[in-house]
């Protein structure tokens, strides 16, 4: 038994006229790669803005890492990639990744580390807004591996990009995550279920359920994690 | 906030800069350009008076504006969002632009006046580089202007509005169209807490006098006090949790 490197209790967010999350408590287990999946509008970012500790929460709490989340100690520990890739497109990668080492306290050697991690190497002079959709993303992921940071909270990091190399970066996630790094991520697709450890499904600000994706499989009796999802929806609903 | 964050924020920013040189050059061609035009246009007692007061007046307005820009763009690219939720301080933050653009105000302000004292045949009786250190100073003043105003604006468009708002009232009392003294009274006292009076106030003292008395130096230490209080204002209220 894990302990958990998140856990979230009695969690609410509202966000203008929205309630993005409604009474959510959840439990992360650390170590593994957990897949926050939920259709655009379901919360998964507001939570995980609310984990990284950049959102404002109207009640409950939310621990990470042993931690009350926003506590000065997390903001070393913890790397965070926001939906866009939040880079100076101004910059080159090179430079990018420079800077926030600096911010981050680490050395340029973190920066050659995280040029292979997200084969960057050969653009790493180009300047980000000269890159595609796909490689500035990755420029943001790497950011994220700077610091090398126990939990890694991704939103969407795959998004966008083509199948070879969104393989690469879930092995990457998994190669994390054998080391050590707990990787929440999350994602609208839902075929990629199957890429993580453990599955959070999101409504509406709610937890819909939760499991391995063959738990999800076998409670529903359902092919895939789409139809799992509309049978629990549905099941729910009745 | 620590010396080496804020230190990498303001290189980081003049990095940015640099690769943005028709910024650069606009920011140093057009006050040069508008210098050269008032110049042309004011006969040259009126020239010799108006001159100095308005070289503190530019970077105060191009400073505002790049700044409440630029941070505007760290908000909206979600840069500053992942900047403050790594161990960043807010001062660094603040105090990172605030010497990146401080650097760009020196050269702005070296430019500007360099043209004026040389070409532009400007003749004060004070001290040439106080002149210069003034409009510096100025020119920090609109920075933290700048961060302070890009907190209330949701979009470049809003930002560039803020202008009008920050500046012309300031312009209007500075001294510079009706001396402080003969302003309706409530505006004479509102005059005396914007940082621009000061300044122009300041550059007048240049101008006329050879010896520069404690008169001068109150003016410049208010108008430093005041930027540095301004940017600590910017560095308190930026927000590290937001809705």
């Amino acid at each position: 038994m894990t302990t958990a490197a998140i856990s979230v209790r009695d969690l609410t967010i509202v966000r203008g006229p929205v309630t993005a999350v409604d009474h959510l408590s959840l439990e992360v287990p650390s170590g593994q790669v957990i897949g926050l999946l939920g259709p655009s509008g379901s919360g998964k970012s507001s939570l995980m803005r609310a984990i990284v500790g950049v959102q404002v929460m109207e009640s409950g709490s939310i621990d990470v890492l042993g931690q009350p989340a926003g506590s000065p100690t997390l903001r070393a520990q913890v790397g965070y990639v926001t939906q866009d890739p939040s880079v100076y497109s101004d910059l080159s990668v090179l430079a990018n990744l420079r800077y926030f080492a600096q911010i981050l306290g680490v050395t340029d050697d973190s920066v050659e580390r995280v040029l292979d991690q997200v084969d960057l190497r050969e653009v790493a002079d180009r300047l980000v807004g000269r890159l595609s959709g796909g490689q500035r993303s990755r420029v943001s992921l790497g950011t994220a591996l700077l610091g090398s940071p126990q939990l890694l909270v991704l939103d969407e990091p795959t998004v966008g990009l083509d199948p070879a190399l969104r393989r690469d970066l879930w092995t990457l996630f998994h190669q994390l995550a054998t080391a050590g790094t707990t990787v929440f991520v999350s994602s609208h697709v839902m075929e990629e279920a199957s890429r993580c450890d453990r599955l959070l499904l999101l409504r509406d600000g709610r937890l819909l359920a939760e499991g391995t994706q063959s738990q999800l499989l076998e409670r529903t009796g359902c092919q895939d994690i789409e139809r799992a999802f509309l049978a629990i929806v549905e099941g729910g609903a009745s | 906030m620590t010396a080496r964050r804020t230190w990498a924020t303001a290189r980081r920013v003049l990095a940015q800069l640099r690769n943005d040189p028709r910024t650069i050059a606009l920011i140093l061609v057009l006050p040069t350009a508008l210098m050269t035009l008032l110049a042309w246009i004011l006969p040259d007692s009126e020239w010799q008076k108006y001159a100095p007061p308005l070289l503190g007046i530019f970077p105060m307005l191009v400073m505002f504006l790049v700044t409440s820009v630029a941070t505007l763009r760290e908000r909206t690219s979600g840069t500053l969002e992942r900047l403050l939720s790594m161990p960043m301080g807010k001062g660094d933050f603040v105090f990172g632009y605030a010497i990146a653009f401080g650097v760009l105000a020196i050269v702005q302000a070296l430019v500007v006046a360099g043209v004026c004292f040389t070409l532009l045949d400007l003749t004060v009786r004070g001290s040439a580089p106080l002149v210069v250190l003034i409009a510096v100073v100025d020119g920090l003043v609109g920075t933290a202007l700048g961060l302070f105003v890009s907190a209330f604006a949701q979009t470049e468009f809003q930002a560039v509005q803020f202008m009008p708002v920050a500046l012309l009232p300031q312009f209007l009392l500075c001294g510079l169209i009706l001396p402080t003294e003969e302003l309706p009274t409530v505006l004479g006292w509102i005059s005396w807490l914007l940082p621009l009076t000061y300044a122009v106030n300041a550059m007048q003292h240049v101008v006329v006098d050879t010896q520069l008395d404690t008169r001068f130096w109150v003016d410049a230490g208010v108008i430093t006090g005041m930027a540095v209080a301004l940017l600590a204002l910017g560095a308190v209220t930026l927000r590290r949790q937001t809705r």
